[in-house]
């Protein structure tokens, strides 16, 4: 056999590998990422939805936040204008994730049979009010 | 100051252009007069670019509030020198510093590439000039990109620098990254330039050489200040998230690593030549393509620029750049005919082989796991993302072949290696790997993949010394030289390959850093002052942690809660521990952006103590802490300096070779036919 094919075996055995290992990982490790209109509309279509980890975007609904600080829980509900359900989620939020705030999330976690979604992580991204003055102004002038 | 900024931006905007129409008319019409006024036109673009850029730096330095990039980025009470990064803070001002260290390059291209080359230059001149003259094409005609734009009122002061940029890692981070990014805009163009003159020996790649390797090291530095700033800033312990815009700075370096090489077999063995052309215009293509991901906010990320319409200037230039560049290699493909053949699957260019298959084959994983949520979106119509336990479970397995073949690669010999050679070099190696692996194993360590790691590193190791001691021994017995000199000359006259070989410990060290972070300890506490806890070393000993209370005070520019705690380890009293929020205010007292953390560190060369501070509910000291002990963390930063050290060696100017080549005895008579002759 000349090199020049037995190299071409080696390399497609390395490109099956990498291929192969690409088709697992995604099919182990990936999420849905989903609105919360898609995924109360996918998961009443297909209940074991609710047992699989997911991504939701959507905004926190103004007033829906509880917290207890003694035990790091936080209870608020998102939405998306057409759908919306409550989040819990215990750990460390961001110190302006409050009422206050126009607060964009992406939780992880899981959406269970009750309509509570249990997040394991909750990525925030707080639209700012210091920007907010700062567009007005520009805006204004 | 504003209006000479416009005015030098247009000023190189026509200038590019020009020079660039000019170097394909040249070419078209055979014209090879018009070639030195090509060349001067980067001269020009880079003499205005820096008009451009003195007349943004003055508006920074001078507060002038009134434009409006001064007015976003700093206010009166930001120390000086964050008055010089915020240049680059902002998507504006980071287009300019882009185009105008572009334009640097492009100059000290042509000044600096010997004569041998002149036929190249004008094109290089033309697509660097081209590509300086899409990024001020940005700034001219993208909504809201001119750094120079001017509000209709002048704020009392600014909005102040993003916390999270003032941080000594963020001085030095974007630059070296965007110097990385930028300079490989100059290999490009040598290759582009080759394709046009169809000069398509190896002299290209002599040409561009160490500007790939310039790059190469830039991004290497880039990449590691990035995970620094990322491990100290964005507090959750880790130094890599594979997030998209980290994603995209590796991409450019794994391919650049590949192409760093395959030039070798093809300088040695005229193979590769079009693989090597394939990758050196894919890798800028991915320089590109990593910055319309960084601007165009289409996949959701914690470093990107706000979104905004410029990124799609960047996928327009992406996709005619990559359009022309391959129809251009196309038809020159007849002319890129492979001077020889593979000989052994045992020897030098099929480990280097294998080696770039696997570097593109993990960037190309890389890629698709960045791109899957707008891929499965198209296909499937759902978004799905994939997060690291997917990038980690392609890529260790990987990265272990391609660390693994960093040893075997140095062991054999070009074109066959015989049996008895390999029998030769492979016993050091093989045993100094095996070697660790048991320690480890009589040590405790039951992991699989860190066993893996750790033995391959001791592999690879093995390899490095052996090739250090065959070399410096070699020298001790013919020169008679003491170990030290033979060591410090081998490597002098050697650059490369011992340069190479320093990067490669460098690669070792990070891996083992990696293997280190799969053992951290995590906890969270709420502590009230007075109160203890504990987390466990894995290296087998305990701290315990004392919050001794939390302290408020008015800093420079900023209102500081710091949180205390004292640090023992195994009941000895070792220092205390500090971690901070930070409430950054402007020069009136007014709030700005989110309250940042300042992570608490203890670092030494067996592993960090981090310490996050969480704040505390309603005036109370009850505070929240999260705890991590990060074993080897240390390594990543050391390995980074190996590995630029190593680089900058391979690329050091000068060398004994060169000169005992220019002083070769003449034979008298000759010399004067000789002198004046092209060499």
């Amino acid at each position: 056999m000349k090199p020049g094919v037995k190299f071409a075996l080696g390399a497609a055995v390395i490109v099956g590998a990498i291929t192969l290992l690409m088709i697992e990982g995604v099919k182990q490790t990936g999420t849905y990422f989903l609105t919360p209109t898609q995924l109360v509309e996918k998961s009443a279509a297909d209940p074991t939805l609710h047992d699989v980890g997911l991504k939701v975007a959507a905004s926190v609904v103004k007033g829906s936040i509880s917290r207890d600080p003694s035990v790091q829980r936080v209870d608020f509900t998102i939405s998306d204008g057409t759908n919306s359900f409550p989040v819990t989620y215990t750990g460390m939020v961001p110190d302006t994730f409050t009422d206050e705030n126009d607060i964009e999330v992406v939780i992880e976690g899981k959406f269970g049979n009750d309509g509570v979604f249990v997040a394991t992580d909750v990525i925030a991204k707080c639209g700012s009010r210091y920007e907010a003055v700062w567009d007005e102004q520009v805006a204004a002038s | 100051m504003t209006l000479l900024g416009h005015f030098a931006l247009w000023a190189a905007f026509l200038i590019g252009v020009w020079s660039a129409g000019l170097a394909f008319f040249a070419r078209w019409q055979d014209r090879p007069e018009l070639s030195l006024a090509i060349r001067r036109g980067s001269y020009a673009v880079c003499a205005a670019l820096l008009v451009a850029s003195a007349a943004l730096w003055k508006g920074l330095f001078s507060h002038d509030f009134n434009i409006e990039y001064v007015a976003a980025y700093t206010s009166r009470n930001l120390p000086e020198y964050y008055l010089v990064t915020a240049f680059w803070a902002g998507q504006k001002g980071s287009l300019l510093f882009w185009a105008v260290v572009l334009g640097i390059f492009g100059a000290l291209a042509q000044a600096l590439t010997s004569n041998r080359f002149k036929d190249l230059l004008p094109y290089v001149a033309g697509v660097t000039n081209i590509t300086a003259a899409f990024f001020i094409a940005v700034m001219l005609f993208g909504e809201g990109a001119n750094p120079f734009e001017r509000l209709s009122f002048t704020p009392a002061d600014g909005r102040g620098l993003n916390p999270q940029l003032q941080n000594p890692g963020m001085i030095a981070h974007p630059p070296t990254l965007y110097l990385g990014y930028i300079s490989l805009a100059v290999p490009f163009a040598f290759a582009i330039a080759a394709l046009m003159a169809r000069r398509l020996d190896a002299g290209w790649i002599i040409a561009m050489r160490k500007w790939a390797l310039a790059s190469w090291i830039f991004l290497s530095i880039g990449i590691t200040i990035g995970m620094w700033w990322a491990y100290l800033e964005l507090g959750w312990g880790g130094v890599w998230a594979w997030d998209p815009v980290e994603n995209a700075s590796l991409l450019p370096w794994l391919t650049l690593t590949a192409f760093l090489h395959s030039v070798m077999i093809q300088e040695k063995r005229g193979m590769l030549k079009r693989w090597n052309m394939g990758l050196i215009i894919g890798t800028f293509l991915l320089t590109i393509f990593g910055t319309f991901i960084t601007r165009s906010g289409v996949i959701a990320s914690v470093h990107s620029f706000t979104q905004s319409s410029v990124g799609y200037f960047f996928l327009g230039f992406l996709l005619v750049t990559a359009i022309l560049s391959f129809t251009l290699l196309y038809t020159r493909w007849p002319d890129l005919e492979p001077e020889a053949e593979l000989e052994s699957l045992a020897s030098r260019e099929a480990a280097f082989l294998f080696n770039n298959l696997a570097l593109v084959g993990i960037a190309f994983s890389v890629m698709w796991g960045t791109l899957f949520p707008i891929i499965s979106e198209a296909v499937r119509g759902t978004k799905i993302t994939v997060g690291p336990p997917f990038f980690n479970k392609v890529n260790i397995p990987l990265g272990l072949f391609l660390l693994l073949l960093t040893g075997i690669g140095p062991l054999i010999a070009w074109r066959k290696a015989s049996a008895a050679n390999l029998q030769r070099q492979f016993i050091v190696p093989t045993v100094t790997g095996l070697v660790t692996t048991v320690a480890l194993l009589l040590a405790g360590l039951r992991d699989g993949w860190a066993l893996a790691a750790l033995g391959i590193s001791g592999f690879v190791v093995g390899t490095i010394g052996q090739e250090f001691w065959r070399g410096v021994r070699a020298r001790h017995v013919m020169h008679d030289e003491s170990i030290p000199v033979a060591l410090v000359r081998l490597m002098g006259r050697n650059r490369r390959r011992y340069g190479g070989y320093i990067v490669h410990v460098g690669i070792v060290l990070y891996f083992v850093a990696f293997t280190g972070l799969a053992f951290r300890t995590k906890a969270e506490v709420d502590l009230v002052p007075g109160q203890s806890t504990t987390i466990a070393s894995p290296f087998g000993w305990t701290y315990e942690l004392t919050h001794l209370g939390i302290s408020q005070y008015s800093a420079l520019n900023r209102q500081v809660s710091a949180a205390t705690l004292e640090v023992k380890r195994d009941g000895v009293r070792i220092g205390t521990i500090k971690s901070e929020k930070r409430q950054h205010v402007d020069s009136f007292g007014n709030r700005l952006f989110e309250p940042s953390t300042e992570v608490g560190l203890r670092s030494d060369l067996r592993e960090d103590l981090y310490v996050v501070y969480g704040g505390s509910p309603d005036g109370t000291e009850r505070s929240h802490f999260v705890l991590q002990v990060n074993p080897l963390v240390a390594w990543f930063w050391i390995g980074g300096a190996v590995l630029v050290l190593g680089g900058m060696l391979t690329m050091w100017p000068g060398g004994p070779q060169v000169k005992t080549k220019r002083r070769a005895p003449v034979q008298a008579g000759y010399e004067a036919t000789l002198t004046g002759m092209p060499s």
